[in-house]
């Protein structure tokens, strides 16, 4: 009880923070309604892709239309939730231009934690839902046989997902303290590691495989589960056990994120630390 | 009195890319120091002279290169969070109000940020918002406030959580003569009122003649002055200044001892002349020109402080 209280003193800071951005972004009610209309057309667009390619195959990297829709909706939803509560983290370079960081240190929160609840996307949400409904209709297409084993696979495959892409963003964002123009390059894995997660890992060309396989564990956020709940032979160099492993992938995207990030900051105070 | 802040030996150094090259440039070099309590220290110098350096290692913001420097008692780096609590600062360039929403609402959030509670953020909001006259536009999002008002509310915000150390970089930039007239007001209250410890980097004099009784003077990195404001005009040999009116045009006003005649006006009407504090008086130049024509009116000038900045530069050189 006493412990309950204490942690919601602790929490305050930042809920009333997050509060706040959310109340300013929904305050212009036709302002929200067009920002939400722009981010389901991204969503849309980026669904119709899949689409137009289903036109030409039937079947891509062995996975008919539905197949990949599951794949699409598990690796988008879980990518557009992380996007809405971290994608500012990859824009560090903004935050450096104006000084917020350095605001940031003046305040006796932690530096990350300041930074990662100083904002919300609220926008994204509708985003999201093309996500979602993507992933419901390849849940419904799918012969899947429902049982505790599914759901949990499914529940825990789109938390670690959600960390997995979260720690993306964090990464971005410590190696942006010392790369010029660093939104450029790290763009290229955060928002190509997106596209390849909703691609079936079994087309992946070899770097794509190495980058997006290991290194960056995309594949543990939409295809290795889908493989598992879809009971699909899996590609040699992914057995089907690793669909059970997001929450490690995710583990490991935390620690390289945080690496980065702690490497960033050092290289931003110019010491020790 | 206690330390606020002690610098010893503390340097700062970037390396710099010059094209391939790397430049070690030595941005705070082995500055010792040491802020009581309750003062008023001005610290200027110019543009990259390291002044913000230093502000960013006093809080914790950027790691010495060598040397040590505790403030509030407390190790900067180490204990930033605890820092936080102890000082307040003040960019005058980057604000730390949140742009879109109403200056209130601001306060309201950095009280929750410092874990004030209810009552203490009721009082101190309350003494902040009447003695910076805030009242009229707490409920105006900050984006639409005059670069005066959004000044105050900034200094404001800085100080909610009662900092013992207030640390102001360039406050008063920008700034017309009102408002750093009512900014300077302000702080000069506030520190009666709390005993606060200030220490503000300005290009303006205006605020060190007003605000602060120790002056810490900086060029490329090294300290090299601490004082009073008087002393450090005696150091740069700067000159004070006389005009006289005079009740019918006149001859310049030269070969008076001791001063120097720098312009005449209408025909005479209206004539200045430098003089060295160290070596004559007001009294006996005023004298001297008393002998020679009929003085309607004068005033003594004091040495431009930016003036003195560039003859001790100039000197160093």
């Amino acid at each position: 009880m006493a412990d309950g209280i204490a942690l919601r003193a602790r929490l305050r800071p930042y809920a009333v923070v997050l509060a706040s951005r959310a109340r300013s972004q929904t305050s212009y009610r036709a302002n929200f309604a067009l920002d939400l209309v722009s981010s389901l057309l991204s969503g849309l667009v980026e669904l119709a892709e899949v689409w137009v390619l289903f036109h030409a195959v039937t079947r891509l990297g062995g996975l008919d239309f539905g197949q990949i829709l599951l794949v699409f909706g598990m690796a988008d939803l879980a990518f557009s939730l992380a996007n809405m509560l971290f994608g500012h983290c990859d824009r560090l370079p903004t935050y450096l231009r104006a000084g917020t960081l350095d605001i940031f240190y003046l305040r006796p929160q932690p530096l990350l934690l300041q930074l990662v609840t100083s904002d919300i996307s609220l926008r994204r949400l509708s985003r999201a839902a093309v996500g979602l409904v993507a992933l419901v209709a390849g849940l419904a297409a799918g012969d899947i046989t429902w049982n505790v084993g599914t759901v949990a696979l499914l529940v825990i495959s789109l938390v670690s997902g959600i960390a997995t892409f979260a720690a993306m963003f964090v990464w971005a964002g410590g190696l942006q303290f010392f790369l010029v123009e660093g939104e450029e390059m790290t763009n290229a894995f955060v928002y190509g590691g997106r596209y390849a997660a909703t691609q079936p890992a079994s087309v992946w060309s070899r770097p794509l495989k190495v980058v997006f396989g290991y290194f960056f564990p995309m594949a543990f956020t939409g295809f290795l589960p889908a493989v598992v709940l879809l009971d699909l032979p899996a590609p040699a160099w992914l057995p089907a056990w690793l669909g059970w492993c997001g929450p490690l992938a995710a583990l490991w995207a935390w620690a390289m994120a945080l690496l980065c990030w702690r490497w960033g900051v050092r290289h931003y105070r110019g010491g020790g630390g | 009195m206690s330390a606020i802040v002690e610098a010893e030996g503390l340097t700062r150094q970037f390396t710099v890319r010059d094209g391939a090259r790397r430049r070690r440039v030595l941005a705070v070099d082995d500055l010792t120091t040491r802020i009581s309590a309750g003062e008023a220290v001005g610290y200027i110098g110019a543009n990259g002279a390291g002044k913000s350096t230093t502000i960013k290692m006093l809080t914790g913001i950027l790691v010495p290169t060598s040397g040590t420097v505790t403030t509030c008692g407390l190790r900067p780096v180490k204990d930033r969070r605890r820092l936080a609590r102890e000082v307040g600062v003040v960019f005058g360039q980057r604000s730390q109000l949140w742009w879109d929403l109403p200056v209130r609402e601001s306060f309201r959030i950095l009280a929750a940020i410092h874990t004030l509670s209810a009552a203490a953020e009721r009082a101190r909001t309350e003494e902040l918002v009447e003695r910076l006259e805030l009242a009229g536009f707490l409920a105006v999002p900050v984006r639409q406030l005059s670069l005066g008002q959004r000044m105050r509310a900034e200094v404001a915000a800085a100080l909610l959580h009662s900092p013992r150390l207030v640390i102001l970089d360039e406050p008063t930039i920008g700034l017309d003569v009102l408002s750093k007239q009512r900014l300077r007001e302000f702080l000069v209250a506030e520190r009666r009122a709390h005993g606060t410890t200030l220490l503000l980097t300005t290009h303006d004099m205006g605020d060190v003649e007003r605000l602060c009784d120790r002056v810490l003077l900086i060029d490329h990195g090294r300290l090299v002055y601490d004082g009073d404001l008087a002393g450090l005009s005696r150091t740069a040999g700067a000159e004070r200044v006389l005009t006289v009116d005079l009740t019918a045009p006149s001859a310049d006003l030269t070969g008076i001892p001791a001063a120097r005649h720098l312009s005449s006006e209408a025909n005479g009407l209206r004539q200045r002349l430098a003089f060295d504090a160290e070596s004559t008086t007001a009294a006996r130049v005023f004298a001297a020109v008393a002998e020679r024509a009929e003085v309607v009116d004068f005033t003594v000038e004091e040495p431009d402080i930016e003036d003195v900045v560039r003859r001790i530069y100039a000197a160093r050189r």
